[in-house]
């Protein structure tokens, strides 16, 4: 009873471990340390969910029935990831440039984002998962219970709904881890850190788990390598008789599934984090599956040789250490199989479900809340609620199917046939990598028929007759037509019932795809998409798409801030416009934005449900005449050499536009200096004329009468303060148009510095009225006070100066919106002219003949100001006369030249 | 009484001062402050002599003097411009668009007398 | 060194460069060619042992395993098939990640 209970704590402490661990990377990687995090170590490792509970268990029981066939599971991946170069590089590609989130996101983008692929791609990989992790729980149950059997030994197996309740613990408590990890947020993209880390470290624990189980068996049971071998040689195993069939055809679909199991392009595509760590997993990876190959034939030998006849081979790992009284190595060893099961299960859950919430869910709720929800609602929450309540169904549903299979020996069977079952995505996916023919039609042609084969030559009868089949059926075929017999389709007798499926569903699932590609016409976005995926090292960027003429931006804002977050859509779109050269949240909806967009919505939805999305914005106006004209052109190679050609020589026009700009510049500049130059002559020259003819006329001029004297002394001196005003004007403006101002911030409120400017600009007068509106105008301000008041102070006497109505009405209004403060000047003079309002801001502009005193240089000055604030200035056309409006963040943002 | 001078000037100061230093050497200073009309004010006034600024309100003194020369009546009538921007560009552009005269301002007031009385002398 | 020598070395890289992705792409062929040996000594002889069929897997298994350490070693994953003709060989060569 003890060691039950040291076990069910060991367990416990496991998951808390776990938990820890899953948590602790989490914590790193918001943190920023993500390092060690994405080391090529972590990754390799991660690839170890190929290695379930089925490997760790059933490889020894696979040995113990048929020898070192068992071997072909693992040689299968170990070719593929040696052959990195041909495939999984190219997928890992595809999966980051298309932003792809999981198998069915890539088949569905291949063939011109249909979702219809993607559901039925979901749909095959839950129904051929869903067993897989029924599997995984069986095995966490039946460990247990030998665990028990051999802890108690006088009392029998726990009874059948023990171990049922033990199924739904672990999977209750799976469903809760992969939810707190592996829902975190919402871009599939981002890396699921902590799941990942709790992966890689359950990959270490399994390894060490079997190799010490192994060590334990050759040395500490058999007596040595050599042995060992005797052993193998003298047991039931000794001859090899593969059958070649078996071996080749077992690779074969090994390699297929380790590319088409939906787990498995989670870990490898999706969560990879750099295309590098291929190199190291390389290696790594099939040696990893050595390791874990390397005792299990020895264990198997020994099992059949030590263990009472008739015991579970598939339990040798966990009974031969038990029997021996081992029981930490056998706790180690169950620790193994617990971890081989879970992190299967949990990446399966990951997968799965972002599979069924993109393609399955969220398209249906988009469907039936039409494109205003999409704006609206939080499709954010939606998504992440959709992928939880998807965890929980995919491992419910994986718990029923335990409960009804009845953990029977049905389930064995089941990895090889979920491992057809999935291979039947690999004609479309590679169809779709290496051949730009392949089409949409052919796709789903080769997919239905290849499915339905399965279903019908392999996972149906996996039940057993009379289950889903009857027994006439099975031995007479469908109304007695006998080549349609499911173990003997087309008169195929006599193969391996595995073999004859995979040979006849796969046979005829490419048939189907290459005749159904060959006989139909791609759409132009999947001739599109089949350029880019092909031809995905020759350019991963190649413009197309969308032309956005008709999209507008803020939706598009408001839709990506529902589904991404706020923080990132912003960040995402104010990138954009910088690189189109706007200011602010808003870029143009250029095609290349608007694929950019359609990625990073991709990321979190899928690429046919953002493509749907963006649809309904934009307006379908998905592929222009470039885009075709870019398809049209099969020959790869041509294409690429035109398009560079074309960016060349768009280059090329963009450096002579920039060049022409420049000197266009220039030469403006230089007429401005020319103009400004004179105007300063003038402007210092007249008020000059003024003084020295008055002086002349003071000193030469005997007969002056007092009056005069005083009235020219007058003139001179007015013209003296002309002088200096202009003087101190124009220092004030060089001063703030080379930004050598400093500024002095100061708090006060909006009320108290109006007074203070309409005091200083002559105050309130029965000929001039100002209208104000004190309680909107407390507002607390935080800025260069001195400096703002110079601008109302301008803004009132010009107001005062300039207006001809009598009396002159003044209304100055304030508001605050979204963190700017607006404060309006309006007179109830005659307006400026529309060809004047561009004008008025510019040096030494004046309105009219009016000669009242200044340069024409306050409203100039008055820009420059408000531009060292932050804000600016403007006219404000559309009034019932002069209006300016000045604006000014309330933040304290300063200008940061 | 002396003869007519016509002053085509926007700045009130200056108008004041020439006059004031004309009106003592005995002309008859007839004033017009914008650009506009000052051709109407030419031809009612018919002055014996034009003191015209470049930069006027309404119209610029190079067009001005081009009108006055293209009117038979007044293609001889001596004209004095001044200017407040002294670079040769200006003055150029003065003479090719038929002043007699060209001062820049500032001016002595001696200056004025001298260029007046040359011109009325001719 | 003329600069003729510096061409023909950086040539030489490259190409050395482009067998080495030819075996990249060889190796899966040649180890499952190489890991049906085993069927033929049971067609021969008809009597094959699992002890000598695990040995030899083994064995070609770790072979292949360090073979394609060496290989990916010097391959970069982020260059480009047909690319890389003069500053990828250098780089690659280098073993450095960017």
């Amino acid at each position: 009873m003890t060691v039950l209970n040291i076990l069910v704590l060991v367990c416990l402490l496991y998951v808390v471990l776990l938990f820890g661990v899953a948590f602790g990377a989490d914590r790193a990687a918001r943190q920023g340390r993500v390092r060690w995090l994405r080391s090529p170590v972590v990754y390799t490792l991660s690839l170890s969910i190929y290695c379930t509970a089925w490997t760790f268990y059933g490889a020894v029981g696979f040995a113990a029935r048929s020898g070192l066939e068992f071997v072909t599971i693992y040689l299968g991946p170990t070719l593929v990831m040696i052959g990195w170069w041909w495939t999984v590089r190219r997928l890992v590609r595809v999966g980051r440039s298309q932003r792809i989130t999981s198998i069915a996101d890539l088949i569905s983008s291949r063939y011109g984002k249909s979702n219809l692929l993607a559901v039925l791609v979901t749909v095959l990989a839950v129904v051929g998962t869903t067993p897989y992790i029924a599997l995984q729980l069986q095995s966490v149950t039946l460990s247990f219970a030998a665990f028990a059997a051999f802890a108690e030994p006088g009392v029998p197996t726990a009874p059948l709904s023990d171990m049922q309740s033990t199924a739904l613990w672990v999977a209750a408590g799976l469903a809760v881890f992969t939810i707190l990890f592996g829902t975190r947020n919402l871009d599939a993209n981002e890396r699921h850190h902590g799941v990942v880390m709790a992966i890689a470290m359950e990959a270490v624990v399994k390894l060490c788990a079997l190799l010490a189980v192994g060590v334990f068996v050759v040395w500490g049971l058999a007596g040595g390598v050599g042995a060992t071998l005797d052993r193998i040689e003298t047991s039931e195993i000794a001859r090899f008789d593969v059958s070649a069939g078996r071996w080749v055809g077992l690779t074969m679909l090994s390699a297929m599934a380790f590319l088409c199991l939906p787990r498995m392009f989670q870990v490898m595509v999706v969560e990879n984090e750099d295309e590098d760590h291929l190199r190291t997993a390389a290696w790594a990876f099939p040696g990893y599956l050595m390791l874990m190959s390397l005792f299990v034939l020895p264990i198997a030998a020994v099992g059949l040789d030590v263990m009472p006849a008739g015991t579970n081979p598939d339990l040798f790992v966990l009974t031969l250490p038990l029997m021996d009284g081992r029981d930490g190595l056998a706790i180690l060893s169950f620790l193994g199989g617990f971890s081989s099961a879970t992190s299967m299960v949990i990446v399966a859950a990951i997968a799965l479900s972002t599979m069924v919430s993109n393609h399955v869910v969220m398209p249906i709720w988009l469907h039936y809340s039409g494109g205003a929800a999409m704006v609206s609602g939080d499709v954010r929450n939606v998504a992440l609620t959709a992928r939880r309540i998807s965890i929980v169904g995919v491992l419910f549903l994986g718990y029923v199917y335990f409960r009804i299979s009845g953990g029977g020996t049905a389930l064995a069977a089941m990895g090889l046939i979920a491992f057809v079952g999935v291979a039947q995505f690999l004609p479309a996916l590679m169809g779709g990598l290496f051949w730009r023919g392949a089409t949409r039609t052919g796709a789903l042609a080769g997919l239905c028929t290849g499915a339905a084969v399965w279903l019908y030559c392999l996972f149906l009868p996996s039940f057993g007759p009379a289950v889903f089949m009857s027994e006439t059926l099975h031995e007479a075929g469908p109304w007695g037509i006998g080549w349609l017999r499911p173990y003997a389709l087309f008169g195929a007798e006599g193969m391996d019932p595995v073999l004859h499926a995979l040979m006849w569903s796969l046979l005829l699932n490419v048939g189907s795809f290459l005749l159904g590609s060959l006989l139909s016409f791609p759409q132009p976005l999947e001739r599109l998409q089949g350029a880019q995926f092909v031809n995905v090292f020759d350019h991963s960027d190649t413009p197309g798409g969308w032309s956005g003429g008709m999209a507008q931006s803020e939706d598009l804002l408001i839709m990506a801030q529902r589904i991404m977050g706020a923080r990132e859509a912003q960040a995402l779109f104010s990138a954009a416009a910088g690189r189109q050269g706007v200011a602010g949240y808003l870029p143009e909806p250029s095609p290349d934005f608007l694929q950019e967009l359609e990625r990073a919505l991709a990321g979190s939805v899928g690429a046919a449900t953002a493509h749907a999305m963006i649809a309904q914005i934009v307006g379908g106006a998905a592929v222009s005449v470039r885009d075709l004209m870019a398809v049209a052109d099969e020959t790869a190679q041509i294409m690429e050499y035109s398009s560079q050609l074309e960016a060349k020589s768009q280059e090329l026009a963009r450096t002579a536009r920039q060049l022409r700009q420049a000197n266009e510049k220039l030469t403006q500049i230089s007429v401005q200096k020319d103009g400004f130059l004179s105007q300063i002559s003038h402007e210092l020259r007249t008020p000059m004329t003024s003084i020295r003819a008055f002086s002349e006329i003071l000193r030469d001029t005997d007969d002056l009468s007092a009056e005069d004297k005083h009235k020219y002394a007058a003139i001179i001196h007015d013209e003296t303060v002309r002088l200096t005003r202009l003087l101190d004007d124009l220092l004030d403006l060089s001063v703030l148009e080379n930004g050598q101002v400093d500024l002095n911030v100061q708090s006060g409120t909006l009320e108290a510095l109006i007074d203070r400017a309409v005091r200083a600009a002559g105050g309130e007068t029965e000929h001039f009225i100002i209208h104000r509106d004190r309680e909107a105008e407390r507002v607390d301000l935080s800025t260069d006070l001195d400096r703002l008041a110079q601008v109302f102070i301008n803004l009132v006497s010009n107001a005062r100066k300039y207006c001809d109505a009598d009396p002159a009405v003044l209304s100055i209004r304030t508001a605050v919106a979204e963190d700017q403060l607006v404060v309006d000047f309006v007179d109830n003079g005659g307006g400026i002219p529309t060809e004047m309002q561009a004008m008025i801001f510019e040096k030494f502009s004046r309105i009219g003949e009016t000669k009242a005193g200044g340069a024409g240089l306050g409203l100039a000055i008055c820009r420059e100001i408000m531009a060292r604030l932050g804000g600016y200035v403007s006219y404000l056309p559309g009034q019932t006369g002069p209006a300016f409006r000045v604006s000014l963040p309330l933040s304290g943002r300063m200008a940061a030249q | 009484m002396g003869k007519t001078v016509l002053l085509i000037e926007d700045e009130p100061n200056i108008i004041e001062a020439v006059s004031f230093i004309l009106s003592r050497d005995g002309w008859d200073v007839k004033t017009h402050a914008n650009g506009h009309d000052a051709m109407d004010a030419v031809r009612r006034r018919v002055p014996d002599l034009i003191i015209l600024d470049v930069m006027l309100p309404g119209k610029s003194g190079y067009d001005i003097l081009g009108e006055i020369r293209a009117d038979a009546d007044f293609a001889t009538v001596p004209v004095l411009m001044l200017t407040a921007r002294g670079q040769t560009r200006d003055r150029e552009m003065a003479e090719r668009a038929g002043a007699s005269r060209y001062m820049t301002k500032p001016f002595s007031n001696a200056d004025v007398l001298d260029a007046v009385r040359a011109l009325a002398g001719t | 060194m003329s600069p003729e020598r510096v061409s023909v070395f950086l040539a030489r890289r490259s190409y050395r460069r482009r067998r080495l992705a030819d075996a990249a792409r060889l190796l899966p062929l040649a180890g499952g060619v190489l890991f049906c040996v085993p069927l033929l000594w049971q067609g021969a002889g008809g009597g094959a042992r699992t002890v000598a069929a695990m040995i030899y897997v083994f064995v070609l298994w770790a072979v292949l395993v360090v073979v394609s350490g060496l290989v990916s070693r010097h391959l970069r994953g982020g260059e480009d098939e047909a690319g890389g003709a003069d500053g990828g060989g250098a780089k690659g060569d280098g073993g450095g990640m960017e």
